[in-house]
């Protein structure tokens, strides 16, 4: 089986986030990048598919800066077999960016059959791009999976909705699956693995290569500025036996008279 | 005049909150609503209040249960008929697997999530938080029609002056094509309570709540209040709680009116899910916990003893 693993690599989740003076991004020069959580389930998930499919490969792709290769070079120290870059900028819109990854999925020569990527990228927080790939390479998709199991032709997996309840879907291959967290445990890449995958091949196309243009641009985002800091709010000590029952009564009563929300 | 197409899904008799909430921001113009099967008269009635123009039932075969393609294939062929101009939708399972799969139908881009928006005469301009609500961005759409937008629940509020509509009701038929990913059987979640998305008040627990059957004393106080229960990811890894009740950076992000962290510290992955609540309360017996930094009202205690005197407070209060 052609494995196909969308990664995206994303400031790590203790970053401090700072806009830019004109408002136009964030400040992306001090940040320690990593690969997106979900993304993580989506490369375990392909290991194990391929571990059970003899002779299958698993190649990530991924479009971002060239900056840090962390992402894609975390995925094949997990084991992928090689990688693709389609170097830009890293506030393109998801429409670009599924653009770009199908063109650099057709760059592969592979036709896939089986594509996965994470539920949700923790920066833009969009889950739009599997959607958005899946209908642009015209193949079914579920997103938010929580489980997986099947052959190479037929799988059955399990998508997580509102309430923690599953529907579970029959899929056919080729397909697009977009993984949350509880579909597997993602291992982690051993010192040989990190060794081993300096050596992986690594493509870099740039997005003339896979066909983007500024034309594409669907989504236009300004003005990034930080949510309005509250003020302080008011703290009571209730360590105390005897004054714990007048404090709940005084909060609660708050909650009614002053924040009204009861 | 923009032509508006708000697409909702069907809670029973009734359509979700977030329909409700978007029509009434977008009061003024000329809306349509739609939803997959026969929307049930007392829907109608709510939508009418709320200014909708004409309310759709789409029928077609394939469409009793949601799929990704029958559901985008059917609303593509809609929207196409009726020239819209903007589609919006709530971001709930549903908009947010569905929407970015029928804009891809028409080449056309959309905002994920916004938490508001206006119509500047004809164009879109919303807001939305990014990095986990670490920071906000205005949004805009450009390129192809139509545009399209999902609306965080609870974000927006309920327009408490909002402008009638006809709601004339039209049966249209729709085709859900060709579908390769079926939905084979649904397992019912353990909580038939509003998902923690939707819930307008959310008490949480954290890895200080040591045991899994310790939540019910959460669960209490929720019966009391109408809450859901959430819980911070140290809670859920050590398997007190299901990743569905997750709250932060990687679990679910919730905007409720009241937020009640019960021995959360308040790590910036759990105050990226939940910052954004309009009223937090905080229970540790820690002072300096950094939830408390957030916190509009912060008790300094022991969530084991705090917790059952409040349920009792809010029984008192409520006359419950
Ligand atoms: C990539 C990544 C993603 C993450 N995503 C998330 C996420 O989505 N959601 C999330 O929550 N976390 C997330 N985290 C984890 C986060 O960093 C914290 O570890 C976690 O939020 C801590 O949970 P906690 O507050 O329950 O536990 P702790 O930090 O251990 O805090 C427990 C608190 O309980 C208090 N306490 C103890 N006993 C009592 C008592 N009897 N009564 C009252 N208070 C008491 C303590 O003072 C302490 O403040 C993520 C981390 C990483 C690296
Ligand atoms: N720039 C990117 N490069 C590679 N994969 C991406 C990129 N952006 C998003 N993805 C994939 O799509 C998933 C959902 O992202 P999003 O739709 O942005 O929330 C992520 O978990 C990734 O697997």
């Amino acid at each position: 089986m052609n494995i196909f693993v969308c990664v995206k690599q994303v400031p790590d989740t203790e970053t401090k986030i700072i806009p830019t003076a004109d408002g136009s991004f964030i400040e992306t020069n001090s940040i320690k990048w990593i690969m997106n959580p979900y993304d993580e389930y989506a490369v375990e998930q392909a290991l194990l598919v391929q571990a059970a499919n003899a002779g299958s490969t698993v190649t990530v792709v991924r479009v971002g800066s060239s900056k840090d290769t962390e992402a894609l070079r975390t995925a094949m120290a997990m084991g992928a077999d090689d990688a693709f870059l389609v170097e830009a900028p890293d506030n393109l819109d998801s429409y670009m960016i599924a653009k770009a990854l199908k063109g650099a999925i057709e760059k592969s020569g592979k036709t896939p059959d089986l594509l996965l990527t994470g539920k949700q990228a923790i920066d833009d927080d969009c889950l739009q791009v599997p959607q958005i790939l899946a209908t642009m390479l015209n193949v079914p998709s579920v997103s938010v999976v929580v489980g997986y199991e099947g052959s190479a032709t037929d799988i059955t997996v399990k998508r997580e909705v509102e309430g923690g309840a599953i529907e579970i879907y029959g899929v056919k291959l080729p397909a697009m699956i977009a993984c949350n967290k509880g579909i597997n445990t993602p291992r982690y890449a051993s010192l040989p693995g990190i060794m081993k995958a300096k050596k992986k091949p690594l493509t870099t196309l740039s997005l003339a290569d896979v066909g983007v243009t500024d034309a594409d641009q669907r989504v236009k985002y300004s003005g990034f500025s930080l949510p309005p800091e509250k003020p302080a709010g008011k703290k009571f000590d209730a360590t105390d036996a005897a004054k714990q029952a007048a404090v709940v009564k005084e909060v609660v009563g708050l909650l009614r008279t002053e924040a009204k929300v009861l | 005049m923009a032509k508006i197409l708000v697409f909702t899904e069907l809670h029973g008799s009734h359509v979700k909150g977030v329909t409700l909430e978007i029509l009434g921001k977008l009061a003024g113009h000329t809306v349509d609503v739609a939803a997959i099967g026969t929307i049930p008269s007392e829907a109608i009635a709510d939508l009418a209040k709320f200014g909708a123009a004409n309310v759709h039932s789409l029928k077609g075969a394939n469409l009793d249960k949601y799929s990704p393609e029958g559901y985008a294939n059917a609303l593509k062929g809609f929207i196409s008929a009726g020239a819209y101009d903007y589609v919006f939708a709530g971001a709930t399972s549903v908009g947010k697997d569905l929407l970015p799969r029928v804009a891809t139908m028409f080449d056309a881009g959309m905002a994920s999530e916004v938490t508001n928006f206006v119509m500047e005469g004809d164009k879109f301009a919303g807001t939305r938080p990014l990095f986990a609500g670490k920071c906000f961005a205005k949004v805009e759409l450009t390129g192809p029609k139509p545009h399209f937008v999902t609306v965080r629940p609870n974000a927006l509020g309920i327009n408490a002056n909002p402008t009638s509509g006809a709601a004339s009701a039209k049966e249209d038929a729709v085709d859900a094509g060709a579908i390769r990913a079926m939905i084979k059987d649904i397992v019912k979640g353990a909580s038939e309570k509003l998902d923690l998305t939707e819930a307008n008040i959310i008490i949480s627990g954290g890895r200080a709540m040591k045991d899994p059957a310790n939540f019910k004393i959460l669960d209490e106080m929720a019966e009391v209040i109408g809450a859901t229960v959430g819980a911070s990811r140290a809670a859920v890894d050590s398997g007190f709680a299901p990743h569905a009740m997750q709250v932060g950076q990687t679990g679910k992000t919730v905007a409720p009116s009241l937020y009640i962290a019960c021995g959360i510290s308040g790590a910036i992955q759990h105050l990226a899910g939940m910052r954004t609540s309009k009223v937090i309360v905080a229970i540790n017996t820690d002072p300096d916990a950094p939830i408390f930094t957030k916190a509009d009202y912060g008790i300094v205690g022991d969530l084991f003893t705090i917790v059952p005197i409040m349920t009792q407070e809010f029984k008192a209060l409520l006359g419950k």
